[in-house]
């Protein structure tokens, strides 16, 4: 049997998919905060990507300044309730925390960091303003972390900001791939309402920029735009069969699954390829859809996975089993055919001989997403290195071509919202340095 | 919004100073707090030389809290006053609008003379009298050997203004009964300020090894000077008593002792004093502490409306009265909420043991209940109560009437005899003493 029952109402899919990082209420906010050591040159704040000054914002909550917690949260993180929540903080700041040396649990800076800026949120709270107009105007292309990170700051410098999103939602992989357990589509939003009320910068959706005329017309009447596009679909396998009703690619499923909830369908038998978060992440999702038997098939062992740990003890948890040195051949009506592989010498061989089929209902491919090279490649100057990555000055994020900045996945080749967020407001502050000096 | 204070005279960028102690033994560290954010920095006491002991501090912990309580045996500065002169001038060179105040402690009237002129000339904006520390330095019939007697601290005070030039303050010790004395005795002396409280005379516990109080130096200690968070609710009567007072209430005061967060702040402003200093705070944490103070400091004003500091300075004071003119009618009883109560049964024990027996346990549930007649409105069970806002006290008089002891004493309507029907508790009703024995916890039946 099934570790989860199928979801049948938005009731049940909710509860399938409990947040893993709920709300802290008042008293164990206390506590908790009572417990920070407020560290000289905190290790938790140099872990994070964006220099959240923790301790500062922890302390405030202990001594009911929520409102300025929120406030010391937000000048350095623009999406500071999305990042409390869908952060791996394990791995940044509460692995940073210096309790873990004492083999004490670290302090919750997440839970925190959510406590705060969620009371800021959901009061209203005045937390920035728009600086004076420069009679300046930035386009951005992409209303995802980054892009959205860049509006705020570019705002708060004083600029015109108008942001071109080809979706019909903002926050980009936030609302459409994050796993629904880590964050619910309202928080997502919510918060981008937020800022968005209190900044004013403007959101055209379902306003994809994918022609040369396009961006002509923007590079004519902005005088900067910044790449916030972040990645493509899914990656191809490149093994025949992969086009088959049956197959459909991790990032595809999960936008489904964000938006549709208990009403998409998945069969009984799934097998997710793929060794990283995001095939962890649709497995476990598999699994609380009420998917009989998930199976995450990669094609190197257990320690070969790019995946967080804690995200493979998630997927495990859910009831996900998993398949290791196994690579797909083919994918055919019945299922997935592999070959068993070894690594020999630190190299990946197939073992002659030794194919096999797992007979499924849907495959989902894990195998990272394409990146945005045709859109990019359309803008002269704008250099991509090897991997399509854009190449931009790791200061000031400028590209190759001077009026266009970029930062979030498309420079860093898929990482976390945090690090969107961080690039995004460094790329703004590049802006307006060669705005003001030309340099 | 504008923090910035003019204190006697003393400009300051805000009310935020560092106290006379260790954060401020060198031009370093000053330039390092002024660089942080704090406004002002009292130097560590210059005065005649002494030499220090090592082992110098102890503390009180309370559960997983450290240093909630600290002490320490440590004298005035040990470093010579040429230094310390040199640097006040350095650091005045690279913050021209902060505060720097000289921290003084000298015998005779010549030394009192000499150190003014040297520490003026240095560029110091103020000086403050050291007239509090507890130990070491009184056995010399220094620090609060003066503080304790009002005419020898006023003598003092007279010989400093005839030599100062720059605003004086004079820092109290707490050791005493009326802080109003030596307060009273600063203002005749011709003080320009007032700071307090410096630290308070303590043991902060013995070595169960060597039978020495803390700190230990070589099998034996002495008693210190205690201060950090546990002494603010000291320092803070003391402040409101000399606020209260016309007379002494004509120079302004700065407020210390216990001060870590923009709550004791704005505690200490309210109830008068427009400085504030802080040592153990910063001697716990750093100077970054400032900017908790500093965010939540202007995040209050912000909501309440103020731009300055003198918006709310002493707005605290008219409500602090004597008992007697407090209102009889007012009355509250406790109340538990049953969706937020845990079942600890603290506040039944706390009620049963150590108040009214006002509170019943129930049948079949861990929700205890208030039996109303009995509850007094103590506030003990609220102030027990692990849970925020689960026990509340209601208020239950309208409102309508006001009676206190001053008027019933005019009325001629107070209790006099032993057994006065007038007197308080006469009609509430207490257990009979054999119920104690009734109803035993299961685990206590022997
Ligand atoms: C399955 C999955 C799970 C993840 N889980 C986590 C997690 O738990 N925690 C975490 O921190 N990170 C997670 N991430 C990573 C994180 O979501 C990304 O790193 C982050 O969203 C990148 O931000 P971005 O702004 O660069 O790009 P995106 O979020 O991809 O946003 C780009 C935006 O640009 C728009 N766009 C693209 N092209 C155009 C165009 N031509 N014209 C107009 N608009 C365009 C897109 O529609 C999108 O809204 C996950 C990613 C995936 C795929
Ligand atoms: C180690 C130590 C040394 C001190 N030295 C002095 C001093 O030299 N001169 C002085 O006026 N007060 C001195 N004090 C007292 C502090 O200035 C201050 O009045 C007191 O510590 C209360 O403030 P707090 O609770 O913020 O620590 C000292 C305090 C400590 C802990
Ligand atoms: S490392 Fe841990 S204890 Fe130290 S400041 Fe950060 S959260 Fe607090
Ligand atoms: S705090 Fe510094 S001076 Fe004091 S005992 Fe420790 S190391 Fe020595
Ligand atoms: S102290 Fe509070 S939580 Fe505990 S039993 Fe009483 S009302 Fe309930």
């Amino acid at each position: 049997m099934a570790e989860y029952k199928r979801p049948s109402s938005e009731l049940e899919f909710e509860a399938n998919f409990a947040q893993k990082k709920p709300l802290m209420n008042s008293t164990e906010a206390y506590y908790e905060s009572s417990r920070c050591l407020f560290c000289y040159d905190a290790p938790c704040m140099n872990a994070c990507p964006t220099h959240i000054d923790i301790p500062l914002f922890i302390k405030q909550i202990h001594t009911g300044n929520v409102e300025g917690a929120a406030k010391t949260i937000y000048d350095s993180n623009w999406m500071g309730n999305a990042c409390a929540k869908v952060c791996p903080t394990g791995v940044l700041c509460e692995g940073a925390c210096v309790y873990n040396n004492q083999h004490v649990k670290p302090i919750e800076i997440g839970r925190l960091q959510n406590y705060a800026t969620l009371a800021a949120i959901k009061q209203n709270k005045k937390i920035a303003e728009p600086g004076v107009p420069n009679g300046k105007k930035v386009a951005i292309i992409g209303a995802g972390p980054a892009g959205l990170s860049a509006a705020c700051e570019l705002r708060t410098l004083g600029y015109m900001v108008d942001v071109f999103e080809a979706k019909a939602k903002p926050t980009g992989l936030t609302v459409y791939g994050v796993a629904p357990y880590k964050i619910n589509n309202e928080e997502a939003l919510q918060e981008e309402e937020y800022l968005q009320k209190q900044l004013g910068y403007n959101v055209f959706y379902n306003k994809p920029i994918n022609t040369s005329e396009q961006l002509k017309e923007i590079e004519s009447s902005y005088d900067a735009v910044f790449l916030g596009v972040g990645l493509g679909t899914t990656a191809s396998l490149g093994i025949p069969g992969e086009d088959g009703s049956n197959v459909i690619g991790a990032v595809e499923f999960i936008e489904d699954l964000r938006m549709k909830h208990h009403t998409i369908k998945i069969p009984s038998r799934v097998v997710v390829i793929g060794g990283g978060n995001t095939a962890m992440d649709a497995a476990s999702e598999s699994a609380r859809m009420g998917a009989e038997k998930v199976t995450l098939a990669y094609r190197r062992d257990k320690a070969g996975m790019g995946a967080y740990k804690f995200e493979y003890d998630l997927a495990l948890s859910a009831g996900v089993t998993s398949l290791f040195n196994a690579s797909p051949v083919e994918i055919t009506a019945q299922g997935v055919k592999f070959i068993r592989t070894q690594e020999v010498n630190g190299k990946l061989e197939n073992i002659a001989g030794s194919e096999f089929t797992l007979e499924c209902d849907l495959v989902i491919k894990a195998t990272g997403q394409a990146k945005m090279g045709s859109l990019l490649k359309q803008i002269s100057g704008v250099q991509l290195d090897k991997s399509n990555r854009i190449v931009v000055n790791m200061e000031t994020y400028q590209t190759g071509n001077p009026k266009y900045f970029a930062g979030g996945d498309a420079v860093n080749g898929g990482a976390e919202v945090v690090n969107g967020a961080y690039e995004g407001k460094m790329a703004a502050k590049g802006i307006d340095k060669w705005l003001k000096t030309g340099k | 919004m504008d923090l910035s204070i003019n204190f006697a005279g003393i400009k300051s960028p805000n009310p935020f100073w560092l106290a006379s102690a260790p954060p401020t033994n060198s031009g370093y560290q000053i330039m390092k707090a002024f660089d942080a954010g704090w406004g002002g920095a009292v130097w560590k006491t210059l005065g005649v030389p002494v030499v220090n002991v090592s082992s110098r501090y102890g503390s009180v912990n309370y559960r997983n809290t450290r240093m909630a309580g600290f002490n320490n045996i440590e004298l005035i500065t040990d470093r010579p006053l040429a230094d310390n002169l040199r640097e006040i001038e350095e650091v005045k060179k690279y913050f021209p609008n902060h505060a720097v105040i000289a921290s003084l402690m000298v015998e005779t009237k010549e030394q009192w003379h000499a150190i003014i002129k040297d520490v003026q000339n240095a560029g110091a904006d103020g000086i403050e009298l050291n007239f509090g520390c507890p130990h070491g330095m009184c056995e010399r019939g220094m620090g609060s050997a003066v503080g304790q007697e009002p005419e020898v601290l006023q003598t003092i005070v007279g010989w400093v203004m005839e030599a100062a030039k720059i605003p004086v303050i004079t820092k109290l010790s707490p050791n005493i009964s009326h802080i109003t004395d030596p307060g009273l005795a600063a203002v005749k002396g011709g003080t320009d300020a007032i700071s307090l409280i410096n630290t308070i005379k303590s043991i902060v516990g013995i070595d169960l090894d060597t039978y020495a109080p803390y700190p230990v130096v070589d099998g034996k200690g002495s008693n210190g000077g205690y201060c950090g968070p546990a002494v603010k609710p000291i320092a803070l009567q003391m402040l409101r008593e000399l606020a209260c007072d016309k007379e002494i209430n004509k120079v302004p005061i700065s407020g210390i002792g216990g001060i870590e967060t923009w709550r004791d702040v704005v505690e200490f402003i309210l109830l008068g004093a427009t400085s504030v200093q802080v040592c153990t705070a910063a001697m716990h944490y750093g100077f970054g502490i400032v900017r908790e103070m500093e965010a939540g400091l202007i995040q209050f004003m912000k909501d309440k409306g103020y731009t300055t500091i003198y918006d709310f300075a002493g707005k605290a004071l008219p409500n602090v009265t004597e008992w007697k003119h407090l209102n009889l009618k007012h009355k509250v009883v406790a109340n538990i909420n049953p969706d937020k109560c845990v079942g600890c049964e603290l506040c039944y024990i706390a009620c049963d043991d150590g108040a009214h027996q006002a509170i019943g346990l129930t049948e079949g549930s861990r929700v205890p209940h208030i039996i109303e007649e009995n509850c007094v409105g103590c506030n003990l069970c609220s102030l027990v109560c692990p849970v925020e806002g689960c026990i509340t006290m209601q208020k239950r008089d309208d409102g309508t009437q006001h009676l206190t002891w001053d008027e019933r004493t005019k009325a001629n309507n107070i209790p006099v005899t032993f057994n006065d029907e007038l007197a308080g508790g006469r009609h509430h009703w207490v257990p009979a003493p054999v119920d104690a024995l009734k109803n035993k916890r299961k685990d206590m039946r022997r």
